[in-house]
């Protein structure tokens, strides 16, 4: 295994799914279940069996609209105010209005919700406003339950390809050009429709650990569907609102505020004390995160240690079984128990990932890119705050459409030319003696990232980091060297990295306002309703570097009153609660 | 310019004793999502699952799905 081998394949299907994480499999299961004739291939990194966030579970649906609890029309005005604005209605509304028919198809797949003593779902309030969290009680089984639909549906899986660029022709999407992972073979796949379930682009900033793969997202997800996308000629929209989420420090992954919130914990300062009413992540909650720091209370933590004894059991039961499991394992190494101890806390790198905040190639309410037939879903489209739920949501949207799609069009026709430049840029590590390999390509450009991009954004500093990234560029064109296909994978994932660290230089650059509270906090510009009330937009130009337009937010289906717009921006606690 | 061989230790052990990699077990090297994992030949020609590459996310997949409970997966030491 490894070793690189000099072949390529072609394959030719009505659908290529490429990424068969969470919006992957139910775009699948959704389109062959439309049109059962269609060739649906299912593509991924890794194998779909334990692929992408949810590879060991979740916690629970973090973003559900059920009945008696909230109504689309509540959901979307949060949606809307927590996204600051910027944001077409059509997609999340649909959502809220869809998403509960996905969770009883979950359901009846075999994953759980949890239930009270009436039988209805016990649905936990963790957001500024709204009541939308839905605890999953054997939340480690949703993988596996979904795998088990795959096969039964018949669906076609290939694993260890990775995809490296789309193929496009007669102005829409023509297929992938993949990689293996283990062999460096070829496989050029010709479809009719391509839906991209990548996820989000989870290796943009460097962890304050310093170890590469020590990211809040699941770190196969390097953001090739954002890269992808980028040379395909997708539009992208509002890069510059990154994510960055407050997590254990050290360990990066979720405490988790939308498990314990419910039950009393809270995010707290050094001396116990509640600073944020609201412990949903937000660009707005982030702020505040940061401003108790910069006051000099910090750290900050999660608390935990003033519940009764059943309550953390309970959480612990949770958090060290389900999603990442070596919570339990970390504080058990740093001797911290949840009863006496508080969590250490920190804010995380910068990513992009619309699953918790808005940064994405851009999508309609049908999951349909800038580009026909080609169509994103989940973290890396750009429906806010999508979460896990709206993965599903979302992929289904895209698997329906497309399998609509696919019945009025044959096979676009491309350029062979494009496959042959692309064999080029992949090879070109495996044909050097000696270089840099893509680690030290990797650990610099995002470690820059950190330097230049990692907000409060400050314009000089950022014209620095294009400078920095430009010279990376250079060295890992002209250098970058790899001794077999694992490797060969990080060189390729080395590239997608610096492609995104320059689209996020690029998009922050663009907009010339604050918004999204830390997420996009430019500190030379304060919010500009007049001016930005906009999304912008960022595609490919003729040059080959990004450019930018401004694109109008659609008009609101659910107004938003003028005492309501800054909702998000009033949480932080007036008067300090002492720590009980 | 040769590649210097700078050591790093490993989050995930497989105990040896457990392992069936040598009957065909290929559990942990199949699901584990950043593809780290491999199986080795002993200095007594029998076969063993090892971490091979240094690029851990951390999440299980392996130790949870290993059929004789052999895969233990500890934090990567910059993070522990
Ligand atoms: C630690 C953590 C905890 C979370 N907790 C919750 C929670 O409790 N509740 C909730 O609602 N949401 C939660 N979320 C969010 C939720 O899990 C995600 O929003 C959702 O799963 C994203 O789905 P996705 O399909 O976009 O990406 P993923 O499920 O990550 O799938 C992406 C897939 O693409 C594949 N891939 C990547 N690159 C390539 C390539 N080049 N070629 C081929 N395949 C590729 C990957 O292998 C992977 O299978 C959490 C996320 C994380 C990371
Ligand atoms: S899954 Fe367990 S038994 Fe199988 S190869 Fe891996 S370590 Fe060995
Ligand atoms: S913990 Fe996860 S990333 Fe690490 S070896 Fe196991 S499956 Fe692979």
């Amino acid at each position: 295994m490894d070793e690189i081998l000099d072949s390529s394949n072609t394959l030719e299907c009505d659908i290529l799914i490429i990424g068969g994480g969470t919006a992957g499999p139910m775009a699948a299961l959704k389109a062959k279940k439309k049109n059962p004739k269609a060739n649906v291939v299912l593509l991924d990194k890794a194998n779909v069996k334990r692929s992408g966030a949810i590879s060991m579970g979740m916690d629970g649906l973090n973003n559900s609209v059920i009945p008696g609890y909230a109504t689309p029309e509540q959901y979307t005005k949060e949606i809307t105010i927590a996204n600051d604005g910027i944001c077409d209605q059509a997609a999340v509304y649909r959502y809220a209005e869809e998403c509960y028919g996905i969770i009883q198809e979950l359901d009846s797949f075999g994953i759980r919700f949890q239930k009270d003593e009436n039988g209805e779902y016990d649905v936990k309030k963790v957001h500024h406003i709204g009541t939308y969290v839905l605890p999953m009680p054997n939340g480690d089984t949703v993988k596996k339950a979904l795998y088990r639909q795959l096969r039964k549906a018949r669906i076609n899986i290939v694993n260890r390809y990775m995809a490296t660029r789309l193929l496009t022709g007669e102005g829409r999407v023509a297929g992938a050009i993949c990689v293996n992972t283990r062999t460096a073979e070829f496989l050029t796949v010709k479809a009719k429709a391509v839906i991209m379930g990548l996820g989000a682009a989870g290796r943009l900033g460097l962890p304050t650990s310093g170890y590469l793969y020590g990211t809040y997202e699941n770190a196969t997800n390097s953001g090739e569907g954002y890269a992808m996308a980028y040379h395909a000629g997708a539009g992208l929209a509002n890069l510059e609102c990154y994510q960055i989420n407050p997590l254990i420090k050290d360990y990066n992954g979720p405490a988790c505020a939308y498990v314990a919130g419910p039950l009393g914990g809270y995010t707290a300062n050094a001396k116990g004390e509640r600073f944020i009413e609201c412990d949903y992540w937000s660009g707005q909650m982030m702020q505040e995160f940061y401003d108790e720091l910069q006051g000099g209370k910090g750290p900050v933590y999660l608390k935990l240690n003033h519940l009764a004894e059943e309550t953390v059991a309970e959480i612990e039961r949770v958090l060290h079984i389900v999603e990442r499991p070596t919570r339990g394992h970390f504080h058990a190494g740093r001797g911290t128990d949840y009863r006496k101890q508080m969590i250490e806390m920190h804010i995380s790198e910068i990513g992009f990932c619309s699953g918790h905040s808005a940064s994405g190639v851009f999508v309609d309410e049908h999951a349909r890119t800038t580009i026909p037939g080609l169509y994103a879903a989940g973290d890396m489209a750009n429906v806010p705050h999508n979460y896990m739920l709206g993965a599903f949501t979302n992929g289904a949207f895209a698997g329906l459409d497309a399998a609509e799609f696919i019945e009025d069009v044959d096979f676009a026709s491309f350029d062979e030319g494009e496959v042959i430049a692309e064999r080029d840029r992949v090879l070109a590590p495996t044909k050097r003696d000696d270089g840099i390999p893509p680690n030290q390509i990797e650990y610099k450009t995002r470690r820059l990232v950190n330097d230049y991009l990692q907000p409060p954004k400050v314009t000089a500093k950022m014209e620095l980091a294009q400078q920095r990234f430009e010279e990376v560029r250079e060295d890992m064109e002209q250098g970058m060297y790899v001794r077999d296909a694992h490797e060969l994978m990080r060189a390729l994932e080395a590239s997608t990295i610096l492609d995104c660290a320059e689209m996020a230089a690029a998009a922050s650059m663009y907009r010339t306002e604050s918004r999204w509270g830390l997420y996009h906090n430019r500190v030379e510009y304060e919010r500009d309703d007049e001016n930005w009330f906009c999304h912008t937009i960022l595609t490919k130009g003729a040059d080959g570097k990004p450019t930018h337009k401004k694109q109008e937010v659609k008009p609101y289906i659910v107004e938003i009153e003028d005492d309501e717009k800054d909702a998000y921006y009033k949480q932080r606690v007036t008067s300090t609660v002492a720590a009980e | 310019m040769p590649l210097a061989q700078t050591a790093t230790t490993v989050p995930v052990v497989v105990n040896d004793d457990l392992c069936i990699a040598d009957k065909g077990c290929t559990v942990c090297v199949d699901v584990c999502p950043l593809d780290v994992l491999r199986i080795a030949v002993k200095d007594d020609g029998t076969k063993t699952a090892y971490m091979k590459y240094d690029e851990c996310w951390y999440c299980m997949p392996c130790e949870a799905d290993c059929p004789t409970d052999a895969v233990t997966v500890n934090l990567p030491y910059l993070l522990k």
